[in-house]
């Protein structure tokens, strides 16, 4: 006869959302910002086929960070739910509000369930108007909590120095291109310095009300990036602290998996985003 | 919906067709799902009429007429029977308006939705067996005079070309060259055609040759609806090209029409082909 030990709820809940942030803050940032015409989200993505970002109906977007697996059914669960609700009724019965309520309400119970792993997912859910105060943006955390977030929102990775860099400019009411720079000014910043991200590892995609198809989600290519992000302004390309960020993902902070220290944001040597084909188990938290 | 969270099957990775998807999850919501008494249903809902599609250098164009009947009354003088299924093509359609709606809305879905899970967009066959897959589906009720015809159009974006398709009832789907017309006035829309069209038009040639195909049509089917001059109801056009579909609007389509009019005022029948086949055409 196996031994039961006594776990209080206090602690088993509390190990189950340091196991689910360590997974969040292992990979890179994606940020959402309104801008005058929209919603824009910016990630470091090196991956081309592996979106962080998507559509989900006309005027609804998805963005996620964590496990790849673990988003991506959720992604096709909204796709899902998105477009049966629109066939049963009609495309303007889908709304944001409904599929952040379905995923707050999936990922909770999940969250809250012992038999299974709580989700290493943070994501946005965004939906705009036709006014720019029409514009919501929710995010989603593992246990299920929904927040409204206004001007902008970060999530996954080092979140700190990059919503510090986010709020230290003046990005309320600006154009696209305003925003995409502070966007991705902000991703480069950490700690130990600023970065230049190459237009090529970014993923950018709008909500744009302006478009004139029902469908107000677009990618931005690489060369438009380029064209909207000029020469990079002030920051300048600061190669030495490149390289050293670049292999441990996300930012400067001390690149360390210390076993005591169970809200540390580093878990070994394992890559910012695992191999979907692989699936490789999760990583257990420390014990 | 009493439980908000998302149902396990929706979690569930593979599918991504959102009609299979529909088939498990709420059959219900299928078009032409219920079944019928014995007996033909023909004459209980309006039917939808004439459809044209011609391919140009560069594109294709499809429109339709604006007549729906129901035995001898005309149900409705400005229904639209043209969609567009995706950004590169187009679907119009011929038969039970009702039914064939409903399958456009799910067609549409359809494309969309795989769109966004795979990220990439189907080929032109694809969409086109897709369609005849809905179709095929149909069969049973079509056997009871509620048939759907659509004819499917767009614009090859790996062949770098406009194409056709036309399909029957038994989902049979069958590639059509140059241009294509289906619902009751074809015969003589495609009887036009033959005289009229070339292989080397400008789309708003192809546009006025389209409408002049829906005049015979209108000329020669109490079915199918002529331009309504009064009321100022022009056929629905739409052009596919490299750069995606549009409607054209209405005011473009009203100035064709008026010509095609006025020509008509000195010859009723159209304009004349020359007896033997000129340089450069067909």
């Amino acid at each position: 006869m196996s031994q039961q030990f006594y776990v209080s709820p206090e602690q088993l809940m509390k190990d189950r959302a340091d196991f689910a942030r360590k997974g969040i803050g292992r990979g890179r940032s994606v940020v959402a910002v309104q801008y005058a015409d929209g919603v824009l989200f910016v990630s470091e993505n090196p991956s081309q086929a592996l979106h962080k970002v998507s559509e989900i109906y006309d005027r609804i977007a998805f963005a996620a960070v964590g496990r790849y697996n673990e988003f991506e059914n959720l992604r096709i669960a909204g796709v899902r739910l998105a477009d049966m609700r629109g066939y049963a009724y009609d495309r303007r019965d889908v709304t944001g509000r409904g599929l952040a309520n379905a995923y707050a309400q999936t990922l909770g119970t999940i969250f809250s369930s012992g038999g299974e792993k709580p989700y290493e997912v943070e994501i946005f859910v965004a939906e705009v108007g036709d006014r720019a105060e029409d514009d919501q943006i929710y995010r989603l955390t593992y246990d299920g909590q929904v927040a409204d977030e206004h001007g902008f929102a970060v999530m996954g990775g080092q979140v700190e120095p990059v919503a510090e860099s986010l709020s230290a400019s003046e990005i309320a009411g600006a154009d696209l291109a305003a925003a995409l720079r502070a966007a991705v000014t902000a991703l480069g910043a950490s700690e130990s310095g600023n970065r230049v991200i190459p237009t090529t590892d970014l993923e950018v995609a709008v909500l744009d009300r302006t478009r004139s198809q029902t469908r107000k989600f677009s990618r931005l290519s690489p060369a438009r990036l380029d064209d909207l992000l000029g020469d990079r302004g002030p920051g300048g390309p600061d190669d030495g602290a490149r390289d050293d960020v670049r292999p441990g993902g996300g930012g400067g902070a001390p690149l360390v998996d210390d076993p005591a220290d169970p809200t540390d944001q580093v878990s070994g040597s394992v890559a910012p985003l695992e191999d979907p084909v692989t699936g490789e188990p999760p990583i257990a938290p420390p014990e | 919906m009493t439980d908000p969270r998302l149902p396990p099957a929706y979690l569930r990775p593979g599918v991504s067709s959102f009609a299979d998807f529909l088939r498990d999850q709420a059959p219900d919501l299928l078009p032409g799902r219920t079944g019928l008494p014995q007996g033909s249903a023909a004459d209980l809902a309006p039917h939808a009429t004439t459809i044209v599609a011609a391919t140009f250098p560069g594109g294709v164009v499809m429109a339709g007429d604006r007549r729906a009947t129901m035995g001898n009354i005309i149900a409705q003088r400005d229904i639209e029977k043209v969609f567009p299924a995706d950004e590169f093509s187009a679907v119009g359609i011929a038969g039970t308006a009702g039914l064939a709606v409903e399958m456009v809305r799910l067609f549409q879905t359809e494309l969309e939705h795989y769109e966004k899970i795979e990220g990439s967009t189907l080929s032109m066959d694809g969409k086109a067996n897709r369609l005849a897959a809905l179709i095929r589906n149909n069969l049973p009720m079509a056997m009871q005079g509620l048939a759907v015809v659509p004819l499917f159009s767009g614009y090859d974006v790996h062949a770098g070309q406009g194409r056709i398709f036309s399909y029957d009832v038994t989902g049979g789907r069958y590639e059509e060259t140059a241009f294509h017309s289906v619902g009751s006035g074809s015969m003589f829309a495609r009887g036009a055609l033959k005289k009229l069209y070339r292989h080397d038009l400008e789309a708003e040639q192809c546009v006025e040759v389209i409408v002049q195909a829906l005049y015979d049509a209108a000329d020669d089917d109490s079915a199918t609806g002529g331009p309504d001059l009064t009321r100022r109801i022009f056929p629905v056009v739409h052009v596919i090209t490299e750069d995606g579909g549009t409607r054209m609007p209405d005011a473009d389509v009203a100035a064709i029409a008026d010509r095609v009019i006025e020509g008509r005022m000195g010859r009723p029948d159209g304009p004349a082909a020359s007896l033997t086949t000129e340089e450069g055409g067909r």
